[in-house]
């Protein structure tokens, strides 16, 4: 395996015409799986190059390595975990993960589950009478924010305020120099200013008056590894609440549609709601809601196919492309819920895999599950919906659904 | 069997025995139908009940977590198979193709698959070793009787042999407060099979939580009271220590005695085969329808020198069972080689230890990544230059990064540095207990002249 250079294809892929169906862009850029662009950068596309250097511990996730500054730079806010390397990430990660799973807090899903399931019914006890539904401003967006917010310990009636600060911020990610105003990328520096502030804030209240909820426990917990700086804390919960955001929308939102496409599948899921659990696996690996690791840094030279690739180099890892590898999955284009050997890379793989891929599991599962069980002869208004800008975060802006009357 | 049709009227109504029932004949088993053995198939073992889980035997049984009844080995298909239970088999007869049983029964096959393992070296001293108090781990009911016995708050535990196994139980006896005394004879725990660097951490790992580790010595004599209750350990050194539970964990005794006479290549170090699990004979030829996984089987890697290696490995177990079972139903041409890169884990004081590669083949030793002292780091080994294993102490995620590097013969030590690379990364002999304290003696020896009669015959089995 060569590296050659193929610019246009990944420029292709990035542009916002590919957003609805970039697949068949992926299969072309895995005919080179290491492939070197012209800025230096590496764009790394088949499974078993993907997985190698997700377990290569020359990869790091720390931009200051990287020779060439990041456009953007995320300012002088401590990073959190996600931009750290071992041993400063395990460090946090687990003092994190401690109050988030086992094996230190085996109940937490299981504990909101409750939750979830009378978030999503009142969410749909909303569509009754009406005709037309947005599956995402209705329901997928909605419903990830309030678990997310009742897990943190965030105030219901603050919702609305962060949400904008949130909705700013990811804007403002996806910000195109050419096309959009300035505006929008310091709406951005705003509202991570804002969020930051605010969430600050409510950790002071928590260390005074302690609470059942995350920040609380992050707040007065002392572990085996000590107490966790302020500064910490407000860079995890910050970093929860965005990641809790978009990826949890996208994946019920790219469920649906995925379902819609695929009648039989969507009726075999209401006859058998069992079938939810295989079926999310399976839209992680077919239309997952995180398609790209834009940036990676190579800590060392680091080989990947025969290939090196230089220390300082920005790598690209092109997680969706690799789960639709046909090197890996056997006919990776069909979506299958039965398919067994599924390990794909919708939650990343290595040190870095989703902290909350458990809970966003169980949020998909919940929620495709009753949206199917409840939703009266659902059919899609525009196939394809209109997407978001990013290609990273990729899935619909808007999903219109209508059912059937009364 | 060569050509097409006789491969496929043997896959069809083919006569197949595993001598073996646990994981590998399990697995085998299950492989078997997978690939569309339709024949009959025959299941020997001399335990009774099903196949069950050996690891948990060693961890969550001896906690009291999961009964040792709960470890059953999860079936992924049905195997349909005839299973002789509860009856050893005491021979294999190459000549007509039949498998001796205790009971006299003989039964024929066209295949057979010999997957019996290992089971406990048992303390030495046969009286001592029958006194109440006395356990090894190997089986259900070994562990089954020794969780009892640690439920019952013994004053002291006396654990004999600082292995995995040794360390495991040492670890859950920690956990349950149970004041004990590790004795080893090598300078520090986990020596024989990681060295002497990573032993020093083990030995403070045990040390940190309470253990009274003795490294060095050997227990001479486990001493008892009227009533056949073992109460005292004494040592070389002339001391002694009271305690009222002894677990003697010194390893393992390959289960081959049984095919004393057959002419395979089977003794102390397990059953010689190729890497197609085929085995070999005491001269060294290639059988076609004896084949081995598990435990018992000593295979060649060509990682490693196509030197013949057993491993008591529970992902060893299962690949070599299914590249065994493939081999079984295909044809020459269709055949596998078992190349995979040897994989362990064990958990002990709160420390999940893994590993990749095989330590024992190494001259060097270098920490890579993570800090010693912190317990969290991983350990590359090297021969001569490139790397061989690598082993974990709390970071198994980068194990198969190592693994890529043993399977490209990387450089030793690896050149490139990591954002977590110790200060100290300079490698360090590894140093495995001398050969004497390994030395199983010489097992055949050569005789004839012309090339038409040299031979091996066995000399020595089994201490
Ligand atoms: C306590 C304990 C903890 C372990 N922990 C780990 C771990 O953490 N990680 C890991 O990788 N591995 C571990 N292992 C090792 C792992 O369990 C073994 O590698 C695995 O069991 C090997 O399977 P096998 O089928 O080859 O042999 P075995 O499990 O030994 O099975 C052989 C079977 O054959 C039977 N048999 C023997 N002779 C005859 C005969 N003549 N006729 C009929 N039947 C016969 C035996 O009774 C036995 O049932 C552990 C083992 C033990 C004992």
């Amino acid at each position: 395996m060569t590296t050659t250079e193929t610019p246009d294809m990944l420029r292709r892929i990035l542009d916002y015409s590919s957003r609805a169906d970039p697949y068949p862009l992926y299969a072309e850029l895995r005919r080179t799986p290491v492939a070197r662009q012209e800025d230096g950068s590496y764009v790394v596309s088949t499974y078993r190059e993907l997985t190698d250097l997700l377990h290569d511990p020359h990869l790091s996730s720390d931009v200051r390595n990287l020779s060439r500054p990041m456009p953007q730079g995320q300012g002088d806010a401590t990073p959190a975990f996600i931009n750290m390397d071992p041993p400063e990430h395990d460090r946090l990660r687990r003092m994190a993960m401690r109050h988030f799973g086992p094996p230190h807090t085996p109940g937490l899903v299981t504990g909101v589950e409750p939750a979830l399931t009378s978030a999503v019914g009142s969410l749909i006890d909303d569509f009754a009478g009406k005709e037309q539904i947005d599956i995402v401003d209705d329901f997928a967006y909605p419903f990830p924010v309030s678990v997310i917010c009742h897990l943190l310990g965030v105030p219901r009636e603050d919702e609305p305020r962060f949400r904008v600060w949130v909705n700013d911020l990811i804007n403002s990610i996806d910000y195109d120099p050419k096309t959009d105003p300035k505006e929008k990328l310091e709406k951005g520096v705003q509202a991570r200013k804002d969020l930051r502030q605010y969430l600050g804030g409510l950790l002071e209240q928590r260390h005074d008056r302690p609470g059942d909820d995350l920040l609380s426990r992050m707040a007065n917990d002392d572990g085996p590894d000590g107490r966790m700086a302020d500064d910490d804390i407000v860079s995890t919960a910050n970093l929860l609440l965005i990641a809790g955001h978009e990826t949890t929308v996208n994946l019920i939102t790219n469920g649906m549609l995925t379902l819609l496409r695929h009648p039989d599948v969507l009726q075999r899921l209401r006859d058998e709601p069992g079938l939810v659990v295989p079926l999310v696996e399976e839209l992680l690996r077919y239309e997952p809601p995180v398609h790209i690791i834009p940036w990676r840094a190579a800590y060392s030279d680091i080989t990947v196919a025969d290939t090196v690739i230089p220390k300082g180099s920005q790598i690209m890892l092109m997680l969706a492309s690799g789960s639709r590898d046909q090197n890996r999955f056997h006919d990776p284009d069909r979506f299958d819920p039965d398919r067994r050997d599924n390990q794909h890379l919708g939650f990343g793989s290595g040190i870095h895999l989703c902290f909350g891929g458990p809970l966003a599991r169980r949020e998909a599962q919940i929620a495709l599950g009753e949206l199917v069980r409840r939703l009266d002869r659902p059919r899609l208004v525009a196939d394809p919906p209109p997407y978001r800008r990013s290609p990273v975060l990729r899935g619909p802006i808007h999903l219109h659904v209508e059912q059937a009357a009364g | 069997m060569t050509s097409a049709d006789n491969l496929q009227a043997f896959k069809r109504d083919g006569r197949i025995v595993i001598v073996g029932a646990s994981l590998a004949g399990l697995r085998a088993a299950e492989a078997l139908r997978g690939e569309g053995f339709t024949g009959s198939l025959t299941m020997i073992g001399d335990e009774l009940g099903e196949p069950y889980d050996r690891p948990p035997l060693s961890k969550q049984v001896l906690t009291g977590w999961v009964s040792a009844g709960d470890t059953t080995l999860p079936r992924r298909r049905d195997v349909n198979a005839e299973w002789l239970l509860g009856v050893p088999a005491t021979g294999l007869d190459l000549a007509t193709n039949i498998v001796r049983l205790a009971d006299g029964r003989e039964i024929p096959f066209d295949r057979v698959l010999i997957s019996t393992g290992v089971r406990a070296r048992p303390w030495f001293v046969e009286s001592e070793a029958a006194l109440d108090g006395v356990f090894v781990v190997r089986t259900r009911e070994h562990a089954e009787g020794l969780q009892r016995a640690l439920a019952a708050g013994p004053s002291r535990v006396l654990v004999i042999g600082a292995g995995f196994t040794g360390s495991e139980i040492a670890s859950i006896c920690r956990e349950r407060d149970i004041p004990l005394t590790v004795a080893e004879l090598a300078p520090a725990p986990l020596v024989g099979a990681l060295g002497a660097m990573i032993g020093e951490v083990a030995a403070d790992m045990q040390r940190a939580h309470g253990v009274d580790l003795r490294c060095g010595v050997k227990v001479t004599q486990l001493e008892g009271d009227a009533q056949g209750h073992f109460r005292r350990a004494h040592f070389d050194d002339g001391s002694t220590i009271d305690a009222d539970v002894a677990v003697v964990a010194l390893g393992g005794i390959r289960n081959t005695e049984w095919l004393r006479g057959s002419g395979l290549a089977a003794g102390v170090w397990g059953i010689a085969c190729d890497t197609g699990c085929r085995a070999l004979t005491l001269n060294g030829l290639i059988t076609d329808d004896i084949f081995v996984a598990g435990d018992v089987a000593r295979c060649p890697n060509p990682i490693y020198e196509y030197r013949l290696i057993s491993l008591e490995h529970w992902a060893n177990a299962v690949e070599q069972a299914e590249v065994a079972a493939h081999n079984m139903v295909s044809g020459q041409a269709d055949r596998w080689p078992h190349l995979s890169i040897p994989l362990f884990w064990s958990i002990q004081f709160g420390v999940n230890i893994k590993s990749v590669g095989v330590p024992t083949f190494a001259d060097e030793v270098a920490v890579t990544q993570g800090s010693v002292s912190d317990h969290r780091f991983v350990a590359a080994y090297g021969y001569r230059g490139r790397v061989t294993a690598a082993v974990s102490f709390n970071n198994a995620k980068w194990l198969d990064h190592y693994r890529n590097l043993i399977e490209t013969a990387a450089p030793f030590p690896p050149p490139c540095p990591t954002p977590d690379q110790p200060a100290d990364m300079k490698p360090v002999p590894v140093d495995f207990p001398g050969p004497t304290l390994l030395a199983q003696g010489a097992t055949v020896v050569v005789t004839g002249h012309d090339p038409g009669e040299r031979r091996v015959t066995a000399a020595q089995y089994h201490r």
